[in-house]
């Protein structure tokens, strides 16, 4: 079974987030997804100081095998991407929850994390994806 | 389900990641598929091939059918040496791409798993008025042996290891119901080797043991594509001719009259378009159908990917006739430069392609 931290709210599409302090929150794909990618190749990310509403594209992840859209889980500006990921794609494959986030974004409506899914509801949804 | 090759429990045992492949239970990866890309240009990895449809022909007539079912000329090869070549339809258009072997007293063709029915239908139908006897061989099993040291490691295992050794490329040896051949998709030394279903598990945990690395079929893939081949589907299908696909050397025209051979002859006349590489210095991924806008006109890519060896993307693609230099290629509303290059883009583990 795939890794899925509890204390983490996941997309459907298949992003984690994790709510700092601050109000800004980190942004990455689930060890599900990345498994499913296979090894990643690159990592293409929006820019810094973009503002985006929940579910708009916010950039793309390619493998060998494909290319795969990551969606925004929340509304808000980006504030920060992982710079590392231009050299290091592969820190998504290595340490997807840690090393391997891709932005940081400052929520505009905290309230919206209470529409994605508990990391139960994210394992629920694996199973009957499965 | 899908069908398994004899090998199927070992690819479990191995961590093999299962994905349906032209309706096979066939491993992706064993865990990654960049390692397992490195293993073959720098060491030696191994592929379970067995989803491969063996078929022999044999009969009287076995010469005069292939000579005219199939694009290449089988009297090219005398026995013990192998040819590549496509089998077309009266267009001209690529029923499938195939290697035949000569044997001794009949010949040998290996096609992909995904044609099977249709090239066996086909083979078939074009036998009508040949001496032929045409017969699937399902119980065998195809292990494919590739890198600089696959030979190496291999040898002590394997039946006339001295003499597959020392052939050249294209050329195969057989003991008992073995055919051990100098040929591969990965552009590496190594070999492919044709055995009893029954024995293929044997061979293979013992291939591994002396430290022949599993590979599984995403590997392959961007080790073929390294090596500038084609794959069937991909590059070519039966709309696309092999001058449309890179496959004008495997052509001959002489004596005799193949299939689809006018329909050649009057495209090489009217002009037609040309696969071609491309390579991308951008960060980012070539992919299959992609556009490509050249001097001469548009394009596209047939097959794409990131390329282990070269840290860059590559791709092959159908441009119109006489594209040189610099294109772009159109990638998620952007467009990114790319190089027309003259494939393969690696061989042996060095980089290798010419800017054209």
């Amino acid at each position: 079974m795939s890794n899925i931290p509890a204390e983490l709210r996941y997309a459907k599409s298949h992003e984690w987030i994790r709510l700092e302090d601050d109000g800004t929150a980190y942004v990455g794909i689930s060890e599900h997804a990345q498994e499913a990618m296979g090894d990643l190749v690159y990592v293409e990310l929006p820019d810094v100081g973009a503002v985006v509403a929940s579910s708009d594209e916010t950039g793309v992840v390619e493998s060998v095998k494909a290319a795969s859209d990551i969606y925004a889980p929340v509304s808000g500006e980006i504030i920060a991407v992982n710079e590392a990921l231009s050299d290091s794609p592969e820190l998504v494959n290595q340490d997807c929850y840690g090393d391997g986030w891709l932005y940081q974004i400052k929520l505009s409506d905290k309230a919206e994390l209470e529409d994605l899914l508990g990391a139960e509801d994210y394992a629920a949804q694996l199973e009957e994806d499965a | 389900m899908g069908h398994r090759t004899p090998l199927y429990d070992a690819h479990l045992a191995a961590g093999g990641k299962m994905v349906d492949f032209g309706g096979w239970d066939m491993p992706i990866n064993y865990g990654s598929q960049i390692e397992e890309h490195h293993q073959v240009r720098r060491c030696a990895g191994m592929f379970d091939v067995s989803h491969m449809t063996v078929v022999d022909v044999a009969g009287a007539g076995a010469r005069e059918y292939l000579r005219h079912l199939l694009a290449n000329d089988v009297d090219r090869i005398e026995q013990g040496r192998a040819l590549y070549s496509g089998m077309l339809n009266p267009h001209g258009g690529v029923v499938d791409d195939l290697i035949v072997y000569r044997r001794d007293n009949d010949y040998r063709l290996v096609v992909n798993c995904g044609t099977r029915e249709k090239d066996l239908a086909w083979m078939e139908k074009q036998a009508a008025g040949f001496d032929v006897a045409i017969s699937e061989q399902p119980a065998l099993a195809m292990i494919a042996i590739q890198g600089p040291k696959a030979l190496q490691l291999a040898k002590p295992l394997l039946p006339a290891a001295d003499t597959l050794l020392a052939l050249k490329p294209f050329h195969f040896v057989e003991s008992g119901d073995w055919l051990l051949a100098r040929t591969g998709y990965t552009g590496e030394d190594g070999a492919e080797i044709i055995l009893p279903g029954d024995q293929a598990v044997a061979l293979w945990e013992k291939l591994r043991a002396a430290g022949i690395a599993v590979c599984g079929l995403g590997a392959r893939d961007t080790l073929r594509l390294e090596a500038g081949m084609n794959l069937y589907g991909n590059d070519m299908d039966e709309s696309v001719t092999p001058l449309e696909a890179g496959m004008g050397w495997t052509l001959v025209f002489n004596d005799r009259d193949f299939i689809g051979r006018a329909a050649l002859e009057a495209q090489q006349i009217k002009g037609h378009q040309v696969l071609v590489g491309l390579v991308m210095e951008e960060k980012g991924v070539l992919r299959a159908h992609q556009k490509v806008f050249t001097a001469n006109g548009e394009g596209e890519i047939t097959s794409g990917t990131f390329s282990p060896t070269l840290g860059l993307s590559v791709a092959l693609a159908r441009l119109p006739a006489g594209s040189r230099g610099d294109a772009e290629v159109e990638i998620r509303n952007k467009r990114l430069p790319v190089k027309i290059v003259r494939p393969p883009f690696v061989r042996n583990g060095k980089q290798v392609f010419k800017i054209l």
